[in-house]
């Protein structure tokens, strides 16, 4: 497959970027999207040019570190993430325009890699459980409901990666948030943290300067593990019961 | 926003059973007017519910234009630097239109009020303070120019029923299930098409000659 590339580079965070064209022949259909970046890097030292920098860690689909919007979505045109993007998915003569993650919270390190710490920071104001360390308890020590369990299993799956925000026409985490609320909020573990959890969060959300929610669901169809709509609308539900209870 | 939003589906509801009155004819259309009027004497003053409406109006008004400023306003400091290229797959064109859209309905409520209510301006002779609703309606939508603004903003109104509705259950943590959700999404549709299509017959009536003087 022969491709046109347009590359967002940007030499580091202060610096001025802009989009670069690159044409890369060779790319087999079986490489993964990262791999064709990787051919194209080998070019480019082969030429004396930078490389083009971007995150990837486990390269299989469960770490969150791959981000890339591409050609207008996130993750590319499937739904999984970057790394498990397949050039197969594009077509010979396609021109594929590269952009990192866009929001003011996130902002661009060097060329594609944007700084993710603020996901940290929400998670640090409230994405947590008090447990006991020491011996592992009894597995059946805390009956969780098999119903409340799935629903907590299935939105646990979200990796951080980002793209519920770049996809986002207002750069707003709360498919993040209400996966994280979700998840802790659903299981008896979750409950002691459960109301100063959600108030805290979007507390932390808002300060990091990520927009407000309007609900229009990009951020859903966007989410390389599917989370749904309803995390949100569990936020807010969430969120007003904290707020009722004086939080 | 959803609880201000929630208030005028409410009113709006109010609003087009009013309007459909004009289908029985001249009399009963400017006795329900004249009826409003009065609701609620002698407990209330005259013209006390009216003023009640119309605080309570723009208290939800100011509340909803308030919420949207604040959102546009971070939504736009959340995202500083644009797209080359951005692709929209999982939402619907009214979810993207509110803005715009509301901007649209906004100055749509002046022109409104300005020909139906403060100054009662008749489009088709330029005379302004008519005592008869009725005959201010029927000349007002003789004009087909006159027919088409409102039904653009009809249009307008079930773009943004259409996401608001949703977009409102979904605020107040209503919809935590998928079946919710998809309940939501069809009372979108329902009020929308309900509201927007009922305010239309009027107008739509008139055009045709089915309501006329």
């Amino acid at each position: 497959m022969k491709l046109t590339l347009k590359i967002w580079r940007q030499a580091g965070p202060t610096a001025e970027g802009a989009i670069k064209t690159y044409e890369l022949d060779g790319v087999s259909k079986d490489m993964s999207f990262l791999e064709m970046l990787d051919l194209l890097n080998e070019q480019l030292v082969t030429q004396g040019e930078e490389p083009v920098a971007f995150d990837s860690d486990c390269r299989e689909g469960i770490c969150g570190m791959c981000s890339l919007m591409i050609n207008g979505q996130a993750h590319g045109p499937e739904v999984t993430t970057t790394c498990q993007l397949h050039m197969r998915s594009f077509n010979d003569g396609d021109t594929i325009t590269i952009e990192p993650w866009r929001a003011e919270p996130f902002p661009v390190l060097k060329d594609l890699i944007v700084d993710r710490s603020a996901f940290d920071r929400i998670i640090q104001a409230g994405g947590y459980i008090s447990a006991n360390t020491g011996s592992a308890p009894e597995a059946n020590s805390v009956p969780a409901p098999r119903d409340k369990a799935m629903r907590a299993f299935n939105v646990a799956t979200c990796i951080g990666c980002g793209a519920c925000v770049a996809a986002c026409p207002n750069g707003s985490a709360s498919l993040f948030m209400g996966a994280k609320i979700t998840h802790l909020g659903e299981l008896p573990q979750g409950q002691p943290e459960r109301w100063s959890r959600v108030v805290d969060m979007v507390g932390q959300h808002d300060a990091e300067g990520f927009g407000g929610c309007t609900n229009i669901g990009e951020c859903a169809a966007a989410c390389p593990k599917e989370i749904p709509l309803d995390v949100i609308s569990q936020l807010n539900k969430d969120l007003r019961t904290a707020l009722k209870n004086g939080h | 926003m959803a609880v201000s939003g929630l208030l005028f589906i409410a009113f709006v509801l109010g609003h087009m059973y009013g309007n459909l009155k004009a289908f029985s004819g001249e009399e009963s259309f400017n006795e329900y007017a004249h009826h409003l009027r009065e609701l609620g004497e002698p407990m209330l003053p005259h013209e006390g519910f009216l003023w009640i409406m119309r605080v309570g109006l723009i208290v939800a008004l100011l509340a909803h234009v308030g919420a949207a400023v604040a959102l546009w306003k971070r939504a736009a400091k959340a995202r500083p630097v644009k797209y080359v290229a951005k692709k929209n797959v999982g939402s619907s064109l009214s979810s993207r239109t509110m803005r715009w859209g509301g901007l649209t309905l906004l100055a749509f409520v002046v022109w409104h009020l300005l020909n139906f209510t403060i100054v009662k301006i008749n489009p088709s002779n330029g005379e302004t303070g008519g005592e008869n609703p009725y005959a201010l309606l029927v000349e007002t939508f003789d004009l087909w120019w006159m027919t088409i603004i409102y039904l653009v903003a009809m249009l307008a109104l079930a773009f943004h029923l259409h996401h608001g509705t949703f977009s409102s259950l979904q605020t107040l943590g209503l919809t935590n299930s998928a079946a919710s959700r998809a309940r939501a999404r069809a009372a979108g549709w329902v009020v929308a098409i309900v509201i927007a299509g009922g305010f239309s017959l009027v107008p739509l009536s008139v055009l045709v000659g089915i309501i006329e003087k």
